[in-house]
């Protein structure tokens, strides 16, 4: 399977990125791929922005998983319903209406105890994938479009800062096994969304170091997105200077028009563009040294389904 | 460009600038190419306040390793890049653990006090670890620095937020919380129990502190109890801190410049931002396009080129061959460099009509639209900022 092995064997991807590189569509190529692939999937949207429904095309997702495409379920994160099933689970308290306190600690989860706000979101993730083993899920494979690469690590850190707060009790116990759940590498992987531009490369490589130093998540693959097509080969862009100089450029736009300068003009944009963006590729390839995809830029700047179709297939003649 | 000087007035008139718009539109090198800018046109001491954590601007900035305390731009890296100021620029970064400390500092009754604080392994998580607290304590920073008089403009770029209006509510929400009932009751317990060396066994008589002894353990109860009940001696401090924080946000001395690049994605985020800033009551300066493709790609007479090009390749390569240049010789070749420069122009413009399309639909509020053209290079020196900067003025 190429660069990426077992990549849809595992039970728990993470899909990070700098804001802007096409995170949450990389994610949601990825649930088209593992489905088609005969997995069932749950698709988890943390920043619950609504991405999803804009990239299946289908009404706003909620906390509550529904399936947004065949083989694919998706939820929105909400905190405020992962504590309430967590009590709800856990301590079986039904309605939270009945615990007047309680109802004041939501606001205190949602407004000042960010640590708290990452617990929930990690754990709700943690216990979907642990019903996912266990067998007692509608799901084998659970996709997070996860947090920005600036807040990744204090997302999935999050059971260990509790762990280290919190010294008995039974949400002790509950990190525990998601500390190790989330270290395993045959059950989870961080994967990476990066465009070949310069400041999202250096962000990746400074996430991939800090991953590697002191997150214990197994790192899985780097996916460059928006990789533009190389124009030319070697020769052939010799030809495409030769035409740019003067003489050239008369016969074109005597055949042409005036309108010959501004696809020059276009064909030299496309070139540089590529020259620049491959040298940030090539510095990124060094630093992270991980099974790194390759997925086109599409010249299209809509979303919607159609382009998420173009991305898994793009992504998966990649992981062919 | 005729909107050119309205940003240049804008940075002119306000001594506050908040950059805002989604993750990957450029915001951070626009706030700093804007300071640059104003400091070489207007004049004038600027500040550029970064908050990312990723310290982009320190690289752009040639400043590796800027941190809580605001450096100047030193001369000779300005002059290498050919640049000449009428004022001064400095840079600063948002640590924010220090800016947390200096604030507990400050506003604690006394040393004492101040230590429990800065120790409460509480504490140390939010500050240090947890990204939200940023979106407070910028603001925060912000408020500080303006209140030195030190700088004419201040130009700040927000935190990366997961929803991009968290921060403009944060001073709010933080003095709410201060003030609410909810910290009051969090730390009954303890004063119950007379003060800091209270008992866990006070927990047992209420039905809620049992279920959170439960779910969380004693010891992390009381490190919460215990954080607040400090925290609570810098309340007055805090909250009035905290009010005086939005005010400055509100003032008519401070205006908001909301950048997007013409994606959908962005630019809907950018249409919500705008019109949250203005029912808000925040004064919004400005829209920038970032960016934004070469016009050329949208005229009709280069589609029309680009079309004979491609469908008269073989004749058009049949004359190039007889010009008796080397790299032209071979018509095959010429063919397909043909084909390929007139599928590459004609895929580039179809990128470039779809933000036309969404560039009309975008609404004339607020009157500063700037626009900044896609750039072949990346911005990474004071060079490249510099000529950032000429498309925003």
């Amino acid at each position: 399977m190429g660069a990426a092995p077992d990549l849809f064997a595992r039970r728990l991807l993470f899909v990070t990125g700098k804001g802007g590189v096409g995170k949450s569509t990389i994610a949601a190529a990825m649930a088209i791929l593992a489905a088609e692939r005969g997995q069932r999937v749950l698709l988890v949207d943390v920043d619950a922005k609504g991405t999803i429904a804009d990239l299946f095309e289908v009404p706003r997702v909620g906390f509550e998983p529904r399936e947004v495409f065949p083989g694919v379920s998706a939820l929105a994160m909400s905190t405020e319903a992962s504590l309430r099933e967590y009590l709800k689970l856990n301590l079986r308290i039904p309605v939270l209406g009945r615990l007047g306190p309680l109802a004041k600690v939501l606001d205190f989860v949602a407004t000042a105890a960010p640590g708290v706000k990452e617990i929930l979101t990690v754990g709700k993730v943690c216990w979907e994938v642990r019903a996912a083993i266990d067998g007692g899920a509608d799901w084998d494979l659970v996709i997070v479009d996860a947090a920005a690469t600036g807040h990744i690590i204090g997302q999935l850190d999050a059971p260990r800062a509790i762990q280290e707060l919190v010294q008995v009790g039974m949400v002790r116990e509950q990190t525990d096994w998601m500390v190790e759940l989330l270290s395993d590498p045959s059950i989870t992987a961080l994967n990476v969304v990066v465009t070949p531009e310069e400041m999202p490369v250096i962000e990746t490589i400074e996430l991939v170091a800090s991953v590697r130093e002191r997150l214990h998540v197994p790192l899985g693959v780097a996916i460059v997105n928006r990789v533009l097509p190389e124009l030319f080969t070697h020769a052939d862009e010799e030809t495409f200077e030769a035409l740019r100089e003067p003489e050239p450029s008369r016969v074109l736009v005597e055949h042409a028009g005036e309108g010959a300068t501004a696809v020059l003009d276009a064909a030299r944009l496309a070139v540089s563009l590529r020259r620049t963006r491959a040298a940030h590729l090539a510095r990124l390839r060094e630093a992270v040294a991980m099974p790194t995809l390759y997925v086109p830029y599409l010249f299209v700047r809509d979303h919607g389904l159609r382009v998420t179709r173009m991305v898994a297939e793009g992504l998966g003649q990649e992981m062919a | 460009m005729t909107t050119s000087s309205s940003l240049e007035r804008l940075l002119a008139a306000r001594e506050i600038v908040v950059f805002c718009g989604s993750g990957g539109v450029g915001k951070t090198s626009l706030a700093a190419a804007s300071g640059l800018g104003a400091a070489q046109r207007v004049g004038g001491k600027v500040l550029v306040l970064t908050i990312d954590p990723a310290r982009r601007l320190a690289s752009a900035l040639g400043l590796e390793g800027i941190g809580n305390v605001e450096r100047r731009v030193p001369d000779d890296a300005l002059k290498a890049a050919g640049i000449e100021l009428r004022g001064e620029l400095f840079v600063a970064m948002l640590d924010t653990k220090q800016s947390w400390d200096e604030l507990v500092l400050r506003h604690a009754p006394d040393e004492e006090t101040a230590h429990r604080i800065l120790e409460n392994r509480l504490y140390q998580n939010i500050t240090g670890r947890f990204v939200q607290s940023h979106d407070y304590i910028a603001m925060e920073r912000l408020f500080d620095l303006h209140a030195t008089g030190t700088y004419d403009l201040i130009i700040i770029d927000t935190p990366p937020t997961r929803n991009a209006l968290d921060f403009l509510e944060a001073p709010a929400r933080m003095a709410e919380f201060f003030g609410g009932r909810l910290v009051r009751w969090l730390t009954m317990p303890y004063r119950v129990g007379g003060g800091r060396g209270a008992r866990v066994i006070n927990f047992a008589s209420r039905p809620f502190y049992q279920l959170a002894d439960r779910i969380l353990g004693s010891q992390f109860l009381q490190d919460i109890a215990e954080f607040f009940l400090n925290f609570q001696s810098m309340h007055d401090g805090f909250v009035s801190r905290a009010r005086s924080v939005e005010a400055l946000l509100h003032d008519r001395r401070t205006s908001f410049a909301v950048v997007t690049t013409l994606e959908g994605a962005p630019l809907r985020e950018a249409e919500v931002f705008c019109r949250e800033l203005v029912a808000r009551d925040f004064h919004l300066g400005a829209l920038v396009l970032n960016k934004t493709l070469p016009p050329y790609l949208l005229e009709p007479g280069a589609t029309a080129a680009a079309d004979v090009l491609r469908a008269e390749a073989p004749a058009i390569a049949a004359r190039l061959g007889a010009l008796d240049v080397r790299a032209l010789a071979d018509d095959e070749r010429s063919v397909r460099v043909l084909r390929t420069i007139a599928e590459s122009f004609a895929n580039f413009a179809v990128v470039a009509t779809r933000e036309a399309e969404l560039r009309t639909e975008l609404g004339r509020d607020p009157e500063v639209v700037a626009d900044v053209p896609f750039e072949d290079r990346d911005i990474a020196d004071l060079a490249g900022l510099a000529r950032l900067a000429t498309h925003l003025f």
